[in-house]
């Protein structure tokens, strides 16, 4: 066993862990995150996505062991007082932008990730931004158009915005 | 799947990583991002005994200009080398390539010298190290050794490191003034890896009619190692450029200096390869065409769901010529 800190929406923990411990499982097992999914046994369909210091990352990819000391924010991080959606999540609910939503939490924190870089997006970068991210339902379009819908709203309501680029520091 | 136990360590410097590899024998693993490592893991592939965590290690982080190459660090992330305005300046076909690696996340991970450890011919860099001639800075307990591109990939998957080394750093030779760069990836859809790609570095000269000087092709999966196509860099010396796909046609290489995902939709080499032929020209007979043609010499591609070696040979000929046309093109500035 390894004893791990690591920070999860807002909240640190001091875990023991196996080394052979995926973050997902983490996630899910240990601190109850089970907002953030499994998708896949091959790192292809991001439903697992979370941001790592910032920046989005596939939690299976990753070993629990890997991000001791860092900070972590999952989907269920995003709502600020942890009601008020992020204006990401609202935008796919009003954009129809899921059916069964199995991919939703990870195209929502790749959309996040895609807007640090892009605030204002094209059709063809939100597609490029989220070539990591599969859906096997809604098809793409419904996504694309929240994805717009959500970076428009981010842009008039940079405090929202904020919620989901909460790094180690700014905690 | 969950991965078999193994032991994890996460050193504090490199000193002490070398020490802990050492220590622990034949089945140590380096863990870099764990990009190729923890799929591996995760679908019971691999067996380590013990990881050493070199992911964090300041002396393998980082992206140096030493005068005559670029040092980019073995766990520099893929995120990092594409945002580099250092490698998007001086070796930007570094850049170019990196760019097509994976997705978002697996680049914010993914590390350069993970990449070209790992040795999949189907990966992006290995054909880029090859052409480019990167040197690979290595240590161990018996000290540090620099090995060629050339000779560093033996095989699929297998690399000149013996147990208990590590790759420090990767040198790029900057090529200096007049080279454009392009890397030509084709894959059946967006997060694919590649079926073939070709990385192209040209020289151009505007001396006495334009005209290729100098070329360097390197070959993603089209063999168990990464392949550099010298008949092509052979024959398309002197190629002449005026009327030839060289000068027409619009879009470029060039860097993806700024926002790497906004711009790399526009750049050539994405989506399914079709978009950045250099149309025109004089057709088949063109000098650049008839270089093309001999891409696929002495390879011996592999065979999977996605192609045989027969179309894997086609690709080659094809996307090498369309490689080298962006290339001319961007080293003409357009
Ligand atoms: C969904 C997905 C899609 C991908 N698509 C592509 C693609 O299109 N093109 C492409 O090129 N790659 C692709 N990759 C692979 C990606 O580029 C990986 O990041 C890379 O292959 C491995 O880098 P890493 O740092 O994660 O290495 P790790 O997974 O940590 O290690 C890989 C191997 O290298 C060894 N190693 C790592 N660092 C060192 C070192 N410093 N010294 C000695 N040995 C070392 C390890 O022991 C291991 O054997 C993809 C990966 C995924 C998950
Ligand atoms: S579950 Fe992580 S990528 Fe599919
Ligand atoms: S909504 Fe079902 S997978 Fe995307």
């Amino acid at each position: 066993m390894t004893r791990i800190n690591v920070t999860v929406d807002g909240v640190t923990y001091e875990e023991d862990v196996e080394p052979r411990l995926l973050l997902v499982h983490l996630l899910r097992d240990r601190l109850g995150r089970t907002g953030t999914p499994i998708g896949c046994d091959t790192s292809n369909c991001g439903a697992c996505t979370v941001m790592l210091e910032g920046r989005s990352v596939k939690s299976c990819s990753v070993l629990a062991v890997q991000v001791d000391g860092q900070d972590i924010v999952t989907v269920e991080g995003l709502a600020s007082g942890g009601t008020d959606w992020h204006p990401m999540q609202r935008a796919f609910h009003e954009e129809h932008a899921l059916q069964c939503g199995y991919c939703t939490p990870g195209m929502i924190m790749a959309a996040i990730d895609l807007l640090k870089d892009d605030p204002d997006p094209s059709d063809e970068a939100i597609r490029k931004g989220l070539e990591g991210n599969l859906c096997r339902c809604t098809g793409y379009t419904n996504i694309v158009r929240a994805v717009r819908r959500g970076a428009h709203s981010m842009s008039q309501d940079p405090e929202a915005a904020a919620a989901g680029a909460r790094s180690a520091e700014e905690l | 799947m969950i991965p078999a136990s193994f032991d994890y360590v996460r050193p504090a410097s490199l000193e002490e990583a070398v020490a802990a590899l050492d220590g622990a024998g034949e089945e140590a693993k380096v863990l870099s991002g764990g990009q190729s490592l923890l799929p591996l893991l995760r679908m019971r592939l691999s067996y380590p005994s013990v990881l050493v965590d070199v992911g964090r290690l300041e002396e393998l982080r980082g992206i140096r200009d030493e005068g005559g190459h670029l040092a980019i660090g073995a766990a520099a992330t893929h995120d990092e080398v594409v945002r580099s305005p250092l490698v998007n300046a001086e070796c930007p076909l570094v850049a170019l390539a990196t760019a097509t690696v994976a997705d978002p996340a697996v680049r914010h991970r993914g590390t350069f010298g993970g990449s070209l450890a790992h040795a999949d011919p189907a990966g992006d860099l290995p054909a880029v190290a090859v052409a480019l001639d990167m040197e690979f800075v290595i240590r161990s307990s018996s000290g540090e050794r620099i090995v060629a591109a050339r000779d560093f990939f033996v095989d699929y998957l297998e690399t000149a490191l013996a147990p208990g080394e590590i790759i420090t750093e990767i040198r790029v030779p900057k090529l200096g003034d007049g080279w454009g760069f392009h890397y030509e990836k084709f894959h059946r859809t967006a997060q694919a890896w590649a079926t073939v790609g070709v990385a192209a570095a040209v020289r151009v000269s505007t001396q006495g009619g334009r005209h290729i000087e100098e070329a360097r092709v390197g070959l993603t999966n089209m063999g168990s190692t990464p392949v550099r196509a010298t008949e092509v860099e052979a024959a398309v010396r002197g190629a002449e450029l005026n009327g030839q796909a060289g000068t027409n046609g619009s879009g470029g290489g060039g860097s993806v200096n700024g926002h790497p995902r906004s711009q790399e939709g526009a750049a050539p080499g994405n989506g399914n390869g079709a978009g950045s032929a250099p149309h025109g020209g004089p057709g088949p007979r063109g000098a650049l065409r008839q270089a093309s043609e001999l891409a696929a010499e002495g390879t011996s591609p592999p065979t999977d769901l996605h192609g045989g070696p027969g179309y894997r040979r086609h690709l080659a000929r094809v996307l090498t010529y369309r490689a080298l046309g962006t290339a001319a093109r961007s080293a003409l500035g357009g």
